[in-house]
């Protein structure tokens, strides 16, 4: 028999979406394997081969049909937030073992695509950040005097890793400068340094920024998301950056920096939009995202790690449920207006 | 004249699919070999069969009596013999049959004697009347009676009258084709609901897809010099729903729990007011109405068709294309498949689409729910349609409930852009059936229950009164024989009593030893029976209650609230009927 009403269908489809996700990326990829390193195209295809491994494997163990899910797209963007939040020379095995941690227990273990209350990515994060903070906080900088053969000896281990390659996250080089250095630096000194740094945030770093950004606009201009989250996430993270930094601008770096560090326009546009583990409501939508980029900042600036998006976010999934609950808006008719 | 239209939230732009169906003006379709006429082709009562098999009937004749002020009069479409009253497939989503009458037209066609109405003379109940015995329902779909809607509200006056043209549907053309041709009558029409309504302003929405009508109705308008205003509305689907129809017009929002007439404004579809029209001025009851057929057809086109004229025998006046596998009634967003091809139109089949998978590929498999809220966003009534289905699919019907199910219109603007291709609207009706049946259910078991304790109350006043009588005439027994004893002389008895077997009558002195032994007998009874319905509760009671409840009585009996007799059995409180 056939499918009920109605009989039109926009054309649209889960795998359009991912697929337009994975699209939104591009720019910044560019911009990584341009300016920083292009080892990160061989940890995309690493992550993205174990995500759909692990993926396979776990919808073969539930009897679920592969073809639709493995094509659905799902697993792509995890692994391809994966790869992009992971040092970009992290061990083959480090980028596998988050993956696989990611689909296997973040997703599949929840009950599949759709069904996961935290970010799959997120979780990969930080898993492995516990468990291997070392690996996981060598970055290189931007124009890396390694050859790109060398570069993948070295995430296969058929290279030793040498200190030329390790080196920490601009965030983490000014907090533990300004840390150390207990007064006797600036953020205006630190910045100086070219090498790490460069027009307004890390050297290089800032375009790929720049890049996520640029895709995250063309997600929303498309109604791949709404406004909501990366408004409220940069919103927030502008109010408290801005004001610290209006306070101590020795001590606090500028609002343009913060944006454009780390994972905050990844994790603004692409990772506090996750739909899935995510607010729903718009209301919720803007709670969920100024409550995220806070989180970040606060843990990137006063806690223990170099990043904070991956545990804000994953704070916020903690609350999503209650964020909808208690911010569903009024239906048609029921608006009170007074 | 310049307004200021509104915006209802969400909606969808599905290709209208209209233009197919416009080239060519409304055609008549022939007589039918055969009518089935469904009795039941207006929300409310089941009208009553007034013909039987082989009973000639008339064009425009009664064949079903409104059955209750709720529901529409049904009459013959054309001239011909009744051939049965029988059970018949239905143009309906559950494929159930109902009551029809089957006619065999004679191709004469002849009407009835028709009786033009000066409505304007007439008092509005009387027009109203007449709209209900000339079957006057309103054919956007939802066939609601219409002189059920006729009434103003007592309390809230009448500020707008809403006039839908807007036909929001894709491939729908009748509407358009029908104010295009017919204008001045669709306006005379809305002149009686205006008569009727009183309301301060009547607004026509036809939506900007259909400049023609548009123009048309304004035409008529001015020719008929009426000061109605026709306003052209967006193209957005559903904007031909008529709570959304009256946001964009009026910004009012009607909510499920309220009907339009309590904010002061009624909406009513050109077509109602088409016929509505005919049925006064001309005395023609509602026989016919314009079916758009189209889809996998190599003639679409609109049609004039008799209510009753199998769907199959219609679709092939436009030559269906031979891959057609189905009739769609109604549009594509908020139609159905007709369980067979063979089922008669009726007063809501505004549609027939020939369906084919070309047409109407069929879907991708549903996956599952990402909460990426494209529902959420094209939803009409802002409604969160991701959560009812989440709870729709756990069977957690009072969640639906709070996520307001029922202000769901089902136009299916959720399903149009889901990208998991999940059927929203069908695990909404799925819902909503759940949620209505298991409120029936409770009704029932509600009545039983009711009905149970009634008759136990019954039968418990039925033996308290038993015994009173008992007592009584135990009494009346004990007086008279005194009295008797006195006279010494009396030769009869009368012994009044209702159930005890008593001796009637016997000679006094033979069987006076019999008699006293027989009465004792009696009075015995009677005692142990009014002890027997005497409170119980007051039995077995432990040394401290007893204490408590002594105390308690001789407070009462101080008091002078009771006599020291205990009061008699309670009078039942119950007053339910069976």
């Amino acid at each position: 028999m056939f499918a009920p009403a109605p009989f039109l269908l926009k054309d649209a489809s889960v795998t359009k979406v991912m697929t337009q996700v994975c699209l939104a990326l591009v720019p910044g990829i560019a911009a990584y394997a341009w300016l920083v390193t292009p080892a990160i195209l061989i940890q995309l295809v690493i992550a993205s081969l174990a995500a759909l491994l692990a993926e396979a494997f776990m919808l073969r163990l539930q009897g679920k049909p592969q073809a639709i899910f493995l094509t659905d797209g799902s697993a792509i963007v995890t692994a391809w937030l994966i790869a992009l939040a992971f040092p970009p020379l992290a061990p083959w095995w480090l980028v596998v073992t988050g993956t696989v941690f990611a689909i296997v227990v973040a997703k599949q273990l929840y009950g599949g695509l759709g069904q996961n209350p935290f970010n799959p990515a997120m979780i990969a994060f930080a898993i492995c950040i516990v468990a291997f903070p070392a690996l996981m906080s060598q970055w290189p900088n931007a124009g890396l005097q390694v050859t790109l053969v060398d570069q993948i000896k070295v995430i296969f281990g058929l290279a030793p890793r040498v200190d030329a390659l390790s080196g920490a996250t601009p965030l983490d080089a000014m907090k533990t400068a300004l840390k150390l250095a207990e007064g006797s630096s600036s953020v205006g000194q630190l910045l100086a340094n070219t090498e790490i740094y460069g027009s307004f945030a890390g050297r290089g770093w800032e375009w790929i920024a720049a890049g996520y950004l640029l895709g995250g606009l063309w997600m929303w201009q498309r109604n791949l998301i709404t406004w909501h989250v990366p408004t409220a996430f940069i919103g927030a993270m502008l109010v408290l950056s801005g004001g610290l930094w209006l306070y101590n601008p020795a001590e606090f770096a500028n609002p343009l920096f913060h944006l454009f560090s780390g994972g905050a326009m990844l994790g603004a546009f692409f990772i506090a939009t996750d739909p899935v583990s995510g607010c729903t409501t718009p209301r919720g939508k803007l709670i969920f995202g100024a409550g995220a980029g806070l989180l970040a900042y606060i843990i990137r600036v006063f806690g223990g790690y170099p990043d904070g998006v991956a545990f804000a976010v994953l704070l916020m999934n903690l609350c999503a449920p209650l964020i909808d609950l208690l911010t569903q808006p009024p239906i048609f008719g029921m608006k009170d207006k007074a | 004249m310049l307004m200021n239209l509104f915006k209802f939230k969400g909606g969808v732009k599905p290709p209208t699919n209209k233009t197919q169906s416009l080239g060519k003006p409304i055609a008549q379709a022939p007589i039918p070999s055969r009518l089935v006429v469904p009795l039941h082709q207006s929300i409310g009562g089941t009208p009553r069969p007034v013909v039987q098999a082989g009973d000639r009937v008339l064009k425009g004749q009664l064949i079903g009596e409104a059955d209750g002020w709720i529901s529409a009069a049904v009459h013959a479409p054309t001239s011909g013999t009744v051939l049965e009253v029988a059970m018949h497939v239905q143009p309906h989503p559950s494929g159930l049959d109902a009551l029809c009458v089957v006619i065999e037209p004679d191709g004469k066609d002849e009407w009835i004697p028709r009786q033009p109405l000066d409505y304007k003379s007439l008092a509005p109940e009387q027009v109203r009347e007449r709209l209900q015995q000339a079957g006057v329902v309103g054919l956007g779909g939802a066939v609601f009676p219409t002189h059920g809607k006729l009434t103003a509200s007592k309390t809230v006056p009448m500020e707008e009258m809403v006039v839908n043209g807007a036909e929001c549907e894709p491939f729908i053309t009748c509407d358009d084709l029908l104010m295009r041709e017919r204008a001045e009558e669709v306006v005379r029409g809305i002149g009686i609901f205006r008569d009727l309504l009183q309301p301060k302003k009547i607004l026509i929405g036809i939506e900007d897809n259909k400049p023609e009508a548009a123009e048309a109705m304004r035409a008529a308008v001015k020719a008929v010099g009426e000061t109605f205003e026709v306003v052209q509305v967006p193209t957005l689907y559903p904007a031909g729903g008529a709570k959304q129809l009256i946001r964009v017009l009026t910004g009012k929002e009607v909510p499920a729990a309220k009907r339009s007439t309590d904010l002061g404004v009624q909406c009513f579809n050109v077509a109602t007011a088409y016929t509505a029209w005919r049925a006064i001025a001309h005395g023609e009851p509602v026989v016919s109405r314009l079916v758009t057929v189209t889809g996998n057809v190599a003639e679409p086109r609109n049609y004039e068709v008799l209510i009753g004229t199998p769907m199959d025998e219609l679709l092939k006046l436009a030559q269906p294309k031979p891959d057609t596998d189905g009739i769609v009634m109604g549009g594509p967003m908020m139609g159905f498949l007709v369980p067979a091809s063979s089922v008669p139109v009726v007063k809501a089949t505004n549609c027939l689409i020939a369906h084919s998978d070309k047409l109407f590929p069929p879907k991708a498999p549903e996956m599952p729910c990402i909460r990426c809220g494209a529902c959420a966003q094209a939803c009409p009534h802002e409604l969160q349609p991701f959560e009812m289905y989440w709870f729709s699919r756990a069977k957690n019907f009072g969640k639906t409930q709070e996520y307001n199910i029922f202000d769901c219109i089902e136009c299916g603007c959720c399903s149009f852009v889901c990208p998991s291709r999940i059927p929203l609207v069908q695990y909404f009706r799925f819902a909503k059936s759940e949620i209505w049946a298991r409120e029936r259910e409770k009704n029932a078991s509600e009545q039983a229950k009711a009905r149970f304790e009634f008759k136990q109350l019954r039968e418990e006043r039925e033996k308290a009164d038993k015994a009173e009588k008992l007592a009584k005439a135990a009494a009346a027994q004990a007086a008279k024989k005194a009295a008797e004893a006195a006279a010494e002389g009396s030769a009869q008895v009368a012994v009044e009593t209702t159930a005890a077997p008593v001796a009637e009558a016997a000679p006094v002195d033979a069987a006076k030893e019999a008699k006293r032994a027989t009465i004792e007998a009696a009075m015995a009874r009677a005692k142990a029976q009014r002890e027997a319905v005497q409170p119980k509760n007051t039995e077995h009671l432990a040394p401290d209650q007893q204490k408590a409840a002594d105390e308690i009585e001789a407070r009462r009996v101080a008091a002078h609230l009771i006599d020291a007799e205990p009061a008699a059995a309670p009078a039942p409180a119950s007053e339910k009927p069976e």
